[in-house]
């Protein structure tokens, strides 16, 4: 149990899918212009993550090694359409928001580097701690990233407005290369979080 | 003691009185005159501006390289330039706190994470002010007010601003207003008068070379001839060098040291470019005013142009065939 806590511990902040591996970083920077993008976002890719990691974890022994990453996308794939579908039926608002970047899931470099790093190799529980530990992971940066841009670019939290209308919006925080700075200045901070939570702990 | 006739002492035995505090200095004398007059025009709110944006600058300055435990080097006066810059190629009616945030834009996010003084990839005042546009697009092109002392003072657009909508050609335009800086514009971009004489100064003192400018406003005149869309006038070349932060940027934005070529081909090829982009941009693009983007973009070209054109090695003899 210890051992499943630590695989659920590593994705959230020493292996941080955004912070420290920086992957995926494609559909972070696009959609990450509100805490609810950011948060709809990781928590599709967190279902999709887990779902596919786990039959890809139960299938391992039939796939053969030479056509594993085919066979990563069509799993990938099956759950990506589930829930695209879900989501259209749900949440339609979040979903013309999240536009492309819902279907895309299926080749978001974090699902495909789990499957192939982790779920191939490992028992059940330890595939589902892991998933959900990137995925949680994955969710809260998107959300962080999410909420800096928001706070900056709209000047509101989760849609409520909290600076005056008096100040003027800083539009680049809501432009692509607003994303790119407040990514950068957030993985500067996890790696300062990193390093006193290691000085603690030696 | 008798003292020795003759000193042993390793190289250099000539050493140059160059330093980063003296070229700094001479920069702010040489953009004195133009600050001094942008106050007079625009008022006490044009000082207000400048000196924010130089103590947040030096501020930010100080910050980043106190928290990066690097040695505080605030004093060689590079950041006050910076931040005075920035001041100079702002709008007078900017809300007061926004050059702090392009001070911090220019400091921390151009200049010290790249690794401060000598490896900034761009200008720092105009990546700042680039930003700056991007962020608040409506307060920096609606802050611009007239001068206190021009006959109409209602009138809030930029001379460039007028030429763009069409409402406003050079024929028969007020020189003497542009030439002495008695127009709208940013603070420190309208007198060519003040910016000249700055100019002539550096170059007097060595601290900067014909090349860039020359070729930066030369090229832009000689453009201007041949391009402009209504066809070849004088009034209207003469009025495009005056107008706007041409003779600012091809003086004091252009010539910084690290974002500028080392050869003087270098340096004639980057005015050019400079020159080029600035007036497309005037004449054929979006924005009335196109000198920032210009030099940034051909910021970006100067690693290129110094690795192609690369000064004799002393002693080294030209190859046949070549000059």
């Amino acid at each position: 149990m210890v051992k499943a806590l630590r695989q659920f511990k590593k994705g959230i902040l020493d292996e941080n899918p955004i912070f420290s591996q920086a992957i995926a970083l494609c559909p972070v920077l696009a959609v990450t212009t509100s805490i609810v993008n950011g948060i709809g976002l990781g928590l599709a890719t967190l279902a999709v993550l887990l779902a596919s990691t786990l039959v890809v974890c139960f299938i391992r022994h039939f796939i053969p090694a030479q056509v594993r990453i085919p066979c990563f996308i069509v799993v990938s794939a099956t759950f990506t359409t589930v829930v695209s579908l879900l989501m259209e039926a749900f949440f339609p608002a979040l979903n013309d928001a999240l536009g492309i970047f819902i279907p895309l899931i299926v080749v978001n470099c974090l699902i495909l580097a789990r499957m192939e790093a982790f779920a191939a190799k490992n028992p059940p529980l330890a595939v589902a701690f892991d998933s959900l530990g990137m995925g949680l992971g994955f969710t809260l940066a998107l959300a962080a990233i999410g909420a800096v841009r928001e706070l900056m670019g709209f000047g509101t939290v989760f849609g409520l407005a909290v600076i005056p209308e008096a100040i003027p919006r800083n539009i680049l925080m809501i432009l692509p290369p607003g994303g790119f700075f407040v990514l950068a200045f957030l993985i500067v901070a996890a790696r300062a979080v990193r390093a006193r939570v290691g000085k603690g702990e030696a | 003691m008798e003292q020795p006739r003759y000193i042993v002492t390793t190289t250099p035995h000539i050493r140059s009185r160059d330093s980063i505090e003296r070229t700094m200095l001479f920069v702010l004398i040489a953009l004195a005159p133009a600050a001094v007059l942008g106050v007079v025009f625009f008022g006490v709110r044009a000082l207000f501006i400048i000196l924010i944006s130089v103590t947040s600058a030096v501020c930010f300055e100080a910050l980043y390289q106190k928290l990066a435990r690097k040695p505080v080097t605030v004093t060689d006066g590079s950041a006050v330039v910076t931040g005075l810059l920035l001041a100079l190629i702002l709008p007078p009616g900017l809300p007061l706190w926004m050059p702090v945030v392009g001070a911090f834009a220019a400091i921390v996010l151009v200049k010290q994470l790249f690794g401060g003084l000598g490896h900034n990839f761009l200008n720092p005042a105009l990546a700042a002010r680039a930003m700056l546009m991007a962020a608040y697009a409506l307060p920096m092109t609606v802050s611009f007010t007239a001068p206190r002392t021009a006959p109409d003072a209602t009138a809030s657009a930029t001379p460039l601003m007028l030429l763009e909508s069409g409402e406003f050609t050079p024929a028969g335009a007020d020189f003497l207003a542009s030439f002495l800086g008695n127009v709208g514009g940013s603070i420190g971009e309208t007198s060519a008068v003040a910016l000249l004489a700055g100019g002539v100064f550096l170059l007097a003192t060595k601290v900067i070379s014909w090349h860039i400018p020359v070729s930066f406003i030369a090229s832009a005149a000689v453009f201007t001839a041949l391009f402009h869309p209504e066809g070849f006038s004088g009034e209207v070349v003469g009025y495009h060098m005056l107008a706007g932060g041409l003779i600012l940027g091809a003086f004091f934005m252009a010539t910084d040291y690290p974002t500028s070529p080392v050869t003087p081909l270098g340096k004639i090829l980057f005015g050019v470019g400079c020159g080029v982009i600035t007036m497309v941009i005037r004449l054929y693009g979006g924005f009335p005013e196109g000198v920032a983007y210009a030099i940034l973009l051909m910021n970006l070209t100067v690693p290129l142009i110094d690795r192609y054109i690369r000064p004799h090695v002393l002693g080294k003899r030209a190859k046949a065939g070549q000059p």
